[in-house]
């Protein structure tokens, strides 16, 4: 295949968002980072230089995505696997410690962070092995294989401790679940997270009382000719009753208190003026500047390098995970409406690509591009705007970060460049 | 179904992240954060506050240049201390423990570290302290008044307080304001407005350039000088004068209404509140509350006028026809109400309204007061219409001045006896006390004297006040220079006042004459009563003496009150009248007068009720006068 038909095959749409999204990314981190005072003893001027070195290491390196073979990554994913999951092993060994976590191995101009190549890694030989003409999903035994595929790289993160890039992991359930896994995994897992969360917001009793309706007017308003057993649904009600009460039990005699802070935090449960001021100034310090940040933007945001927030550099860590507090501040709801807009619009374009592959291997790849990136962007902005606890992940080709830029940017143009394939490998 | 999922999620994600965004920047959003931005630090340039001079130019109080060393912890490099110490003239536990306590308090903020120094130190140390990071000096500016007295006139001022900030934007937390006098009336002309400069910060609180390159910034407008009508001599000497006594002394010049003199006694010296002692001294004064020191008598206490007040009786019976100035009234040594006799010290006989003045007569004033109210068919009626001229005089009610406080005093309305004796369940006998200033009337010193102004412009006022000049012009404020009129006739207020001046010449003032100079006056003796131990206990009577001078085109009218000061002569007479030479001659003729006044105090009267003995009370021991006169009401009342 010539270079000309990649360039004419790849999906353009996808290809501008990408561009896009980067460079609004980097528009925001210069800003951050920008200083119009005498240079001071911490260089910051550098970040934004670096970021962009790294970009150009990214176009090199979707320049050789796009040329090598197609399959060569169907064929290799096993072995990406096993390479992330021996890098993982070795930093418990030759790890470098950066703010705690021992995540990275120092390569001299740049620290490799193996969880982002784990990332690639576990997508690739997760949609070899869902793709498998062998496997067959709805065995409790290949569902076992496939989850631990996906628990091994995430195990071994967790103890970093890095929690949140251990949780991106799960996402790749998504790719399980597109392939056959039976819903109502799902759907018990997103009870047992909306019965949690109840229960801290409203109490046990208010839930209860919640389910017990819910049950009656199940009852009453089904149709003659539903024919539900009604023990089983009874005893669900009962044991989602008894989760409620363990949930309070759990957040009282398991967790610590800074974990309850954080809940507190983002569930607004804290009323006390003067708990919620402490919890303002430490555990949810960093939430707080940066929801006072993105409120100060208003409808039309402060200008470009006008942010007196993030000039004063109060919203720590804002050129990496909390960048987005940034382009509130600066670009107002203008600027975060389009971020939001240009990510919705990325993913679901990614999903009409992944539903288009006649290839399994690639439309399951494809799932896991999606999984990753969605519950990057989800947590990352849920976090910086207060909508979900402090979970440290960085937002998806916007935060500084070298490798990161560069492994979601392998990440994306591997899917892209088995997108140009689709038609060979349908025949 | 399973194909929608993801796309599901993905398309709910965004709607509830713009739903949120939505939230906190459009509905959260207000656009006025310039100040509590914590990005943004306000740096203010205090203009220097404004002088005040008295009505002669003379300096009352300017300010003086106070210099501290601060210091901020974070930035102190290591130094020689040694050194540093010898400089500052601190030894090396004091620099220890000093840079400790600010480290305390915050390392990134400054501290004062050494506070007021000396010029000269300031002026040695000013070039060195560039070689100390981390110190520095801040020049700061302290009030210095120039005179010991009138600290109730000037007032003083102090940081502002949680109410001040919730009550007035202007001012930030640690700023100075005003706290009471004039400070405090005229605190917007004499602050200035502060100017005020943006600079951006980081979140170490570190200044990173100005905000905007300055484009909000703010240029300070300095604070204006003013001239008050106090007149700095005659204050301080009413001051001296008033050494040892409690009681308030106020001189108007009744052609304006400017306040001469406003003394209240016990005072304390304006200084005490300034600098580094301010606080506890004010303590110290604050909780005295036996003598009160900071409580302002001249415009604060509330008494019985006593007689001075049956001028006003007199003038009120005039205008409505009651009497006229010849109208002869019989004093049996004495007068009847109903089968009670109540006494007068007058001598007796027929009296009429010149007599009945100047010799203060109680049967004379309680008669013409029966014959305002027999000139109505109800009690109601008269009294409506004997409150609507008294009160014309400004008593009863608040002057309008623009001193930071005041009191209404007391002119019983009908509604008030309505309640204490039930409707038309009263008349004039009820209420006769009222004839000679006792009973239910009660007014301020600085009342009494506007009153006394009153009748010395024969008919109108002009309110009391104390602003001369802002920026050297004169004031014009309406309130102030248009006068105000009774509703009393000024063809009736010249036998009111030859009747004063008889007090003067031949009545119960005569021993307070001074040579070349003609006064009106009224003396008063004021009965008053404390409770001691649950029991209701007489106390030596207050002194009091309005006056003004000289009778035809007065310069200075005035008003005297001396609690347990005894007869009206005795204190506020004598007082009264050196206040009246010392403004008119600017010296004293009368120097063994004048050196009795000075020396005598009041404070073993002051000291009865407290002592837990029995004691007696208006004891004459003072060989001056001839006789002992009677006080008023004992006769009044027998």
């Amino acid at each position: 295949m010539s270079g000309r038909s990649v360039l004419k095959r790849i999906d353009w749409v996808s290809v501008l968002f990408y561009i896009l999204l980067v460079t609004i990314g980097w528009l925001n981190i210069y800003s951050s980072t920008f200083s119009d005072a005498e240079p001071s003893i911490f260089d910051f001027s550098l970040l934004h230089g670096k970021q962009l070195f790294f970009f150009g290491a990214s176009i090199a390196t979707i320049v050789i995505i796009l040329a090598l073979e197609a399959s060569f990554f169907e064929r290799f994913s096993s072995v990406l696997y096993i390479i992330s999951i021996v890098l993982l092993l070795g930093l418990f060994v030759f790890g470098k410690t950066i703010a705690g976590a021992t995540s990275w191995y120092n390569l001299g101009f740049f620290n490799l962070q193996p969880s982002e190549l784990a990332k690639v890694g576990t997508a690739l030989a997760l949609a070899k092995y869902l793709s498998d003409i062998q496997t067959d999903i709805k065995r409790r035994k290949d569902q076992l294989y496939a989850f631990l595929i996906i628990l091994i790289p995430a195990f071994l993160i967790v103890p970093q401790p890095d929690p949140g890039s251990a949780l991106v992991f799960f996402s790749l359930v998504f790719v399980i679940f597109r392939e056959g896994l039976p819903l109502y995994y799902l759907g018990i897992g997103f009870l047992a997270i909306l019965v949690f969360v109840t229960t801290l917001m409203f109490g046990t009793i208010w839930v209860s009382i919640t389910i017990i309706l819910l049950l009656v007017l199940f009852f009453l308003l089904k149709k003659k000719r539903f024919k539900l057993p009604i023990l089983p649904i009874i005893i669900f009600a009962i044991v989602t009753i008894v989760f409620s009460l363990s949930v309070n039990f759990v957040f009282n005699n398991v967790f610590e208190q800074r974990h309850r802070d954080r809940f507190s935090l983002w569930l607004r449960l804290e009323k006390d003026p003067a708990k919620l001021e402490q919890i303002r100034k430490t555990i949810g310090y960093n939430t707080y500047q940066s929801e006072k940040a993105i409120e100060s933007g208003g409808f039309f945001g402060k200008g470009f390098l006008e942010g007196t927030r993030t000039k004063g550099d109060f919203v720590p860590e804002q050129e990496t995970d909390y960048i987005f507090s940034t382009v509130g501040e600066e670009w107002g709801f203008v600027g975060t409406a389009t971020v939001v807009l240009l990510f919705s619009l990325l993913l679901l374009r990614l999903v009409y690509l992944a539903e288009r592959q006649k290839s399994s291997f690639s439309r399951m790849y494809g799932y896991g591009v999606i999984s990753i990136l969605l519950i990057h962007y989800f947590i990352n902005i849920g976090m910086v705007i207060g909508l979900l606890p402090t979970i440290g992940i960085p937002l998806p080709f916007f935060s500084y970060g070298g490798s990161g830029l560069l492994f979601f940017s392998i990440l994306l143009f591997i899917f892209l460049k088995l997108d140009t394939n689709r038609l060979k490998e349908g025949i | 179904m399973k194909k929608l999922l993801l796309s599901s999620i993905i398309v709910i994600i965004g709607i509830t992240f713009l739903g949120r965004l939505s939230y906190l920047q459009i509905f959260s959003f207000s656009p006025d954060q310039l100040l509590e931005d914590p990005a943004i630090k306000a740096i203010y340039d205090y203009p220097e506050r404004g002088y005040i001079y008295d009505r002669n130019g003379k300096l009352l109080v300017g300010n003086d240049p106070a210099y501290d060393v601060m210091v901020i912890p974070r930035e102190v490099k290591a130094l020689d201390t040694l050194e540093f110490c010898k400089l500052l003239g601190v030894d090396k536990e004091k620099f220890i423990k000093e840079l400790k306590k600010a480290r305390v308090y915050s390392p990134r903020l400054p501290s004062v570290f050494v506070p007021q120094l000396s010029k000269q130190d300031y002026a040695r140390l000013q070039e060195k302290m560039r070689r100390y990071k981390g110190f520095y000096i801040q020049k700061r500016s302290l009030r210095y008044y120039d005179t010991p007295s009138a600290a109730n006139v000037l007032g003083y001022i102090s940081e502002v307080n949680e109410r001040d900030l919730a009550k007035n934007p202007y001012y930030t937390q640690g700023e100075l304001t005003g706290r009471t006098g004039v400070e405090k009336v005229y605190e917007d002309t004499l602050r200035g407005r502060k100017g005020v400069q943006y600079i951006q910060k980081d979140r170490f609180n570190r200044d990173i350039g100005r905000y905007k390159d300055g484009s909000l910034d703010v240029e300070p407008e300095q604070g204006k000088e003013i001239h008050i009508t106090i007149d700095k001599d005659l204050q301080e000497y009413g001051e001296l004068l008033m050494h040892g006594k409690w009681g308030g002394v106020v001189a108007i010049e009744p052609s304006s209404g400017e306040i001469l003199s406003l003394i209240s006694g016990p005072t304390y010296n304006p200084s005490l509140l300034v600098g580094r002692k301010r606080s506890a001294n004010y303590s110290k004064l604050h909780y005295d509350t036996i003598s009160k020191p900071t409580f302002d008598r001249a415009i604060l206490a509330e008494g019985s006028p006593g007689s001075p007040f049956k001028t006003i009786n007199a003038l009120v019976a005039l205008q409505e026809g009651a009497i006229t100035p010849s109208t002869t009234i019989q004093c049996y040594n004495g007068f009847y109400v109903g089968r009670t006799k109540r006494g007068c010290h007058c001598g007796g006989g027929a009296r009429n309204m010149n007599v009945g003045i100047y010799k203060s007569c109680n049967a004379y004033f309680a008669g013409t007061f029966r014959k305002i109210y027999e000139k109505f068919d109800t009690t109601d009626e008269g009294h409506d219409i004997w409150e609507k001229h008294v009160k014309s005089f400004g008593l009863g009610n608040y002057l309008g001045s623009d001193l930071h406080t005041g009191r209404k005093g007391r002119i019983p309305s009908k509604e008030y006896y309505d309640k204490w004796y039930g409707d038309n369940r009263w008349s004039s006998s009820y209420i006769i006390s009222n004839s000679i200033g006792q009973g239910e009337i009660a007014v301020t010193p600085i009342q009494l004297a506007n009153m006394t102004a009153t009748i010395a412009n024969r008919g109108h006022y002009y309110t009391p006040h104390l602003i001369k000049k802002v920026e050297g012009k004169d004031i014009t404020l309406p309130d102030f220079v248009k006068p105000k009129h009774t509703t009393i006739d000024k063809r009736h207020f010249e036998p009111v006042v030859q009747g004063m001046a008889e007090v003067y010449r031949k009545g119960t003032a005569r021993g307070v004459q001074i040579p070349d100079i003609e006064i009106a006056g009224k003396t008063g003796t004021v009965e008053n009563f404390t409770i001691i131990d649950s029991v209701k206990t007489q106390l030596t009577d207050h002194s009091v003496f309005v006056a003004f001078a000289p009778v035809e085109n007065p310069q200075i009218a005035i008003a005297v009150y001396i609690e347990n000061g005894y007869y009206g002569a005795r204190y506020a007479g004598h007082i009264a009248s050196l206040m009246i030479e010392k403004y008119i001659k600017g010296k004293i003729t009368r120097k063994d007068l004048e050196k009795r006044m000075l020396e005598r105090t009041l404070l073993h009267e002051y000291a009865k009720p407290y002592s837990g003995e029995e004691f007696r009370i208006n004891e004459y021991d003072w060989s001056q006068h001839a006789k002992k006169p009677e006080t008023e009401l004992e006769l009044f009342q027998r």
